[in-house]
């Protein structure tokens, strides 16, 4: 038997949650140090996983499976091939990010860093899971850690509406989502969980007609698709730092994951079908999110729209259903997911020191904070698709599928990154540039951990643009595995 | 099938019966030798015959999951009875452990003579295979109920929580034996295994059916507290002491379940449309109504009440579709349910105890006041909500997926459309333990052995149960498999 590495991969946050809560409260190091022990283990094992997975074999690898209720058809199964596989490498890089960026937590640490790895856990479970069943568990484990983060340690101002409103919009949308998998399992007929299994159940079309809505949509409302996007914005701004950045970083993709994975993957006929609708929906998203992103005057709420404009890209690739979308989708969840974790790890690092997330208030930070000046620049060039960053890997494949599947949602897309660059300049310009006002003349650089986490967030993404085949060539391998059901349906 | 003649089988078929009555015996003895403080043994006294009678009935009574009848029909001994009895044993003896707490009760012997009685009345109901039995059964488990509820006898909202407990119960006893009576009528028979032959047989118009069903439902609506039989639950709830409110929602609701599926199952197979309907049209009200009311309480018992309404709700969405796999999804839920609102009363008892209010302003700040209850409350208030990996979201999906695995797709809307309003309430609660500034910063104290034991049993069956499914289900199967025989 093969050393059982998902499993690892997967339990070593859950596990470390649990140790976590039995530690004494006052071992406040001990708590942090056990926490970045379990992130720095993620992400060594997600960047070995990357580095060994067989890409001309393709397919689902590292496979594990256990019986879990043999009865239902139920069993623990994992695998991952090239689109699960950097979403992977994506989380372990958040999950060590967001601890570093959590070190002054102050109030009950303990509980704060166990639920963070809760959360780890499960976008990794949802991540790797090939069984319906097991991907809706750690899809719904993620419910009480987003909600009690965001209300006990998010902002004070918006928390409880926030984190209530995320919260709920979420589990709708999950509901949805198990209705549409209960009737695909009862659907099948074949009582069984395993999705590879289920992909040759050949449905019928008025069946996928009738589902597809529910799971994509459910699954979708997580990956902030316009009209359901409100919670993004709102729950995002309200949660702490790191919750934010695991939210729209990777939360967001697991949304987007499940809908491609269980709405796209298991019925197909019925995306074709649908595909119209999700075009014109992430169409809105793009251009909609933008123009709002441009007008907020809240740091914060600027990258949150920008979080749903962005969305709006990876949907877009989805719904095309062609080999370019999909790669530039998969490109981009991951490129924006970096991207924004790095973001809101800068405007955490700003608020901690400004105390005011208000953009007029702000100005002239880049001399008091270069690293994050820096980094947000990054950021905002790989947002806006520059080529030689990862946005354009991943943006630009999106566009030449938009345009094969209908030119005018390319057009339409590509005026919401024009709107990108306008606000991403204007944030730079009035944040970063200009006079210091006075209030902020004592404000002092980042910590140490600080620059680790821009660093390395950022050298990531100019390293991806640089050197695409780093990681098309893995997503490639998997978008065949789409094309190949749509394609035989 | 039934023997004129005793044998041994027949004593083991009621063991735990037996055991119950005999630890009853006991405890009214000791309680009348022990004097003052001693007394506070007596509820580890009975949790600990309790086990002991659990350990003795799964060592040597255990049926076969068909089983058969017993004791001139009276009785069928199968997995059904089995499991259930297992289920209110655990119930009882919980609640015991959690009665040292509470101050009023848990130095009285009758308190815990009075719990044993009602849970052999429980143990009859599951097992229960005549309509005489049946009736006797219930009014066996109700009347201690009554006089539990009403206990404090200094507390006027005990006191009023027990006479309206009573009506109440009268009335729908009344209601439901005249439904039995017509049964009885129709059929020349009260052996609920041969009813549904002999009612096929006389050709009773439809209407007269479905008014006996409805009597009969209207009885078992008042036991698992579904909508529009549901107007004692929240005063009793209130009123009574609190170890008392966790037994009436969780060990007395699931006896009101078992008694309900056989009835309708066995006795009335061939009018399943019928039933069927009654039962989605009791279980969407519950649901709404439960969920709905519990939006506006300030008081943690009072919402508890209206969720445990629309727990039953989701509960008898798997005895509505008719189909084994709805009773197997019941089960586990109930499962699920005991262990989850005995820990969140448990939890209640404690707080009460402690700030003499269960007022939500109460828990403010539980998470500070004691980190390890704010965890508790956690694995609590997600697994009533149904969210993995706590155990009432196996239950949920079991029952949502029993309805659209019958096609009753509207009833599994209803279900996620109160699902999410449930977990609305429940989250601000987890809000008020987590969030909000507690009156009193102090510490809790440390709680007394039984009650920390009582607890930490329960949020363990919550962990288990949310993620090791194997064994509680194939007990639910089980269940089902024996309830459906046909």
């Amino acid at each position: 038997m093969q050393f059982p590495i998902l499993s690892v991969l997967i339990f070593t946050p859950l596990a470390a949650a649990l140790i976590l809560l039995l530690l004494p409260e006052e071992k406040k190091n001990w708590i942090k140090g056990l926490a970045l022990a379990a992130g720095i283990i993620v992400l060594a094992l997600s960047v070995w996983l990357y580095a060994s997975y067989d890409i001309a074999a393709g397919g689902y690898q590292f496979q594990e499976r256990v019986d879990w209720l043999p009865a239902l058809g139920i069993s623990y199964f994992v695998g991952v091939d090239g689109i699960s596989l950097p979403l992977v490498f994506l989380s372990g890089l958040v999950i060590v990010s967001g601890v570093l960026v959590s070190w002054n937590v102050h109030d009950r640490p303990r509980e704060f860093f166990s639920f963070l790895m809760f959360l780890g856990a499960s976008v990794l479970g949802v991540f790797c899971s090939l069984d319906l069943f097991m991907l809706f568990f750690f899809f719904e484990l993620a419910v009480f850690p987003k909600y009690l983060m965001i209300v006990t340690w998010g902002s004070p101002k918006t928390r409880e509406y926030g984190g209530m409103k995320l919260t709920l919009y979420l589990f709708i949308g999950s509901m949805l989502a198990l209705i549409g998998a209960l009737a695909i399992y009862f659907g099948s007929g074949l009582r069984t969980f395993d999705m590879l299994a289920l992909e040759n159940a050949g449905f019928a079309m008025a069946f996928q007609r009738l589902w597809f809505p529910f799971v994509f949509l459910g699954f979708a409302i997580l990956g902030g698709i316009f009209p359901f996007h409100s919670w993004a914005p709102d729950g995002h701004v309200a949660a702490p730092t790191a919750i934010s950045m695991l939210l729209a970083g990777v939360e967001m993709k697991v949304g987007a994951f499940a809908a491609l994975r269980v709405g796209i993957m298991l019925l197909p006929e019925g995306a074709r079908q649908w595909a119209w609708l999700i075009l014109i929906l992430a169409t809105v998203n793009v251009v909609y999110g933008a123009f709002i992103a441009l007008i907020q005057t809240d740091f914060k709420y600027v990258i949150g729209f920008s979080s749903v404009s962005h969305m709006g890209l990876v949907l877009i690739g989805f719904a095309t259903l062609s080999r370019e979308g999909l790669i530039g989708a998969g490109m981009q969840m991951f490129s924006h997911g970096v991207m924004t974790a790095l973001f809101f790890s800068i405007v955490g690092m700003v608020y901690d020191r400004a105390h005011t997330r208000d953009i007029p208030k702000l100005g002239g930070l880049a001399r008091k904070m270069p690293w994050a000046a820096i980094g947000f620049i990054v950021g905002g060039l790989v947002s806006m698709g520059m080529p030689g960053f990862s946005g354009f890997v991943a943006e630009f494949p999106v566009f030449m599928g938009a345009w094969r599947a209908a030119p005018v949602v390319a057009v339409i897309a590509i005026l919401g990154i024009l709107i990108t660059a306008g606000y991403i300049f204007l944030v730079i310009r009035r944040v970063f540039f200009g006079e210091v006002p006075e209030e902020l003349a004592g404000v002092t650089d980042v910590t140490v951990k600080d620059k680790i986490v821009i660093g390395g967030l950022a050298v990531v993404m100019i390293g991806l643009g640089v050197f695409p085949s780093l990681m098309v060539p893995m997503v490639e391998s998997g978008v065949k595995t789409i094309l190949a059901i749509l394609g035989g349906a | 099938m039934v023997s004129g003649e005793f044998t041994s089988a027949m004593v083991l078929a009621i063991l735990p019966e037996i055991g119950l009555v005999a630890l009853a015996a006991i405890l009214l003895v000791v309680d009348l030798l022990w004097r003052g403080e001693t007394r506070r043994y007596l509820g580890w006294l009975t949790a600990a015959g309790l086990a002991v009678i659990m350990l003795l009935a799964i060592l040597f009574a255990r049926p076969a999951v068909e089983g058969g009848l017993m004791w001139g029909g009276m009785l069928r001994f199968d997995s059904a009875g089995f499991v259930f009895r297992m289920l209110f044993l655990a119930g009882a003896a919980l609640t015991a452990l959690y009665a040292a707490v509470t101050e009023s009760v848990r130095l009285r012997g009758e308190f815990y003579a009075l719990l044993l009685v009602s849970t052999l009345g429980m143990s009859l109901m599951a097992s229960a295979a005549d309509l005489i039995m049946l009736f006797l059964a219930i009014e066996t488990t109700s009347i201690p109920l009554y006089a539990l509820a009403g206990f404090v006898l200094r507390d006027q909202k005990s006191v009023e929580a027990g006479v309206k407990y009573l009506l109440f119960g009268a009335m729908s006893s009344a209601i439901l034996l005249y439904g039995f009576s017509l049964l009885y009528g129709f059929t020349g028979t009260t052996q609920l295994y041969n009813l549904s032959a002999t009612f096929q047989a006389g050709g009773i118009p439809t209407i007269l059916i479905a008014a006996v069903i409805g009597l009969v439902l209207v009885g078992f609506s008042f036991k698992v507290s579904a909508v529009p039989f549901h107007f004692w639950a929240p005063d009793v709830y209130q009123g009574a002491p609190t170890p008392v409110a966790g037994f009436l929602s969780t060990a007395s609701k699931a006896a009101g379940f078992v008694a309900l599926m056989r009835v309708v199952t066995v006795a009335f197979p061939e009018q399943s449309a019928l039933w069927s309907i009654m039962i989605a049209v009791l279980a969407t009200a519950s649901m709404l109504v439960g969920n709905y009311l519990a939006l506006v309480q300030k008081s943690l018992k009072r919402l508890l009440a209206y969720s445990s309404i629309a727990q039953a709700g989701y509960m008898l969405i798997g005895v509505a579709v008719d189909t084994e796999f709805g009773l197997v999804a019941s089960t586990y839920y109930l499962m699920a349910y005991l262990v989850t609102n005995l820990a969140a009363f448990g939890i209640v008892a404690w707080v009460e105890h402690n700030t003499g209010s269960d007022d939500l302003t109460a828990f403010a700040g539980l998470s500070r006041r004691a980190p390890a209850l704010g965890l508790a409350m956690i694995a609590i208030m997600l697994s009533l909500g149904g969210v993995p990996p706590f155990a009432g979201f196996f239950g949920k999906l079991l029952v949502f997926g029993s309805a659209i695995d019958k096609g009753m797709i509207w009833l599994a809307l209803v279900g996620i459309f109160n699902a999410i309003i449930g977990l609305y309430y429940y989250l601000v609660i987890l809000k008020t333990v987590y969030v909000n500034e507690p009156t009193d910063s102090a510490r809790l104290p440390k709680a007394n052995l039984s009650w920390q034991l009582a607890l930490g049993i329960c949020v363990l069956g919550i962990l288990v149960l949310g993620f090791w499914f194997q064994p509680f289900y194939s007990f639910a199967q089980n269940v089902a498999a024996s309830i459906r025989i046909y």
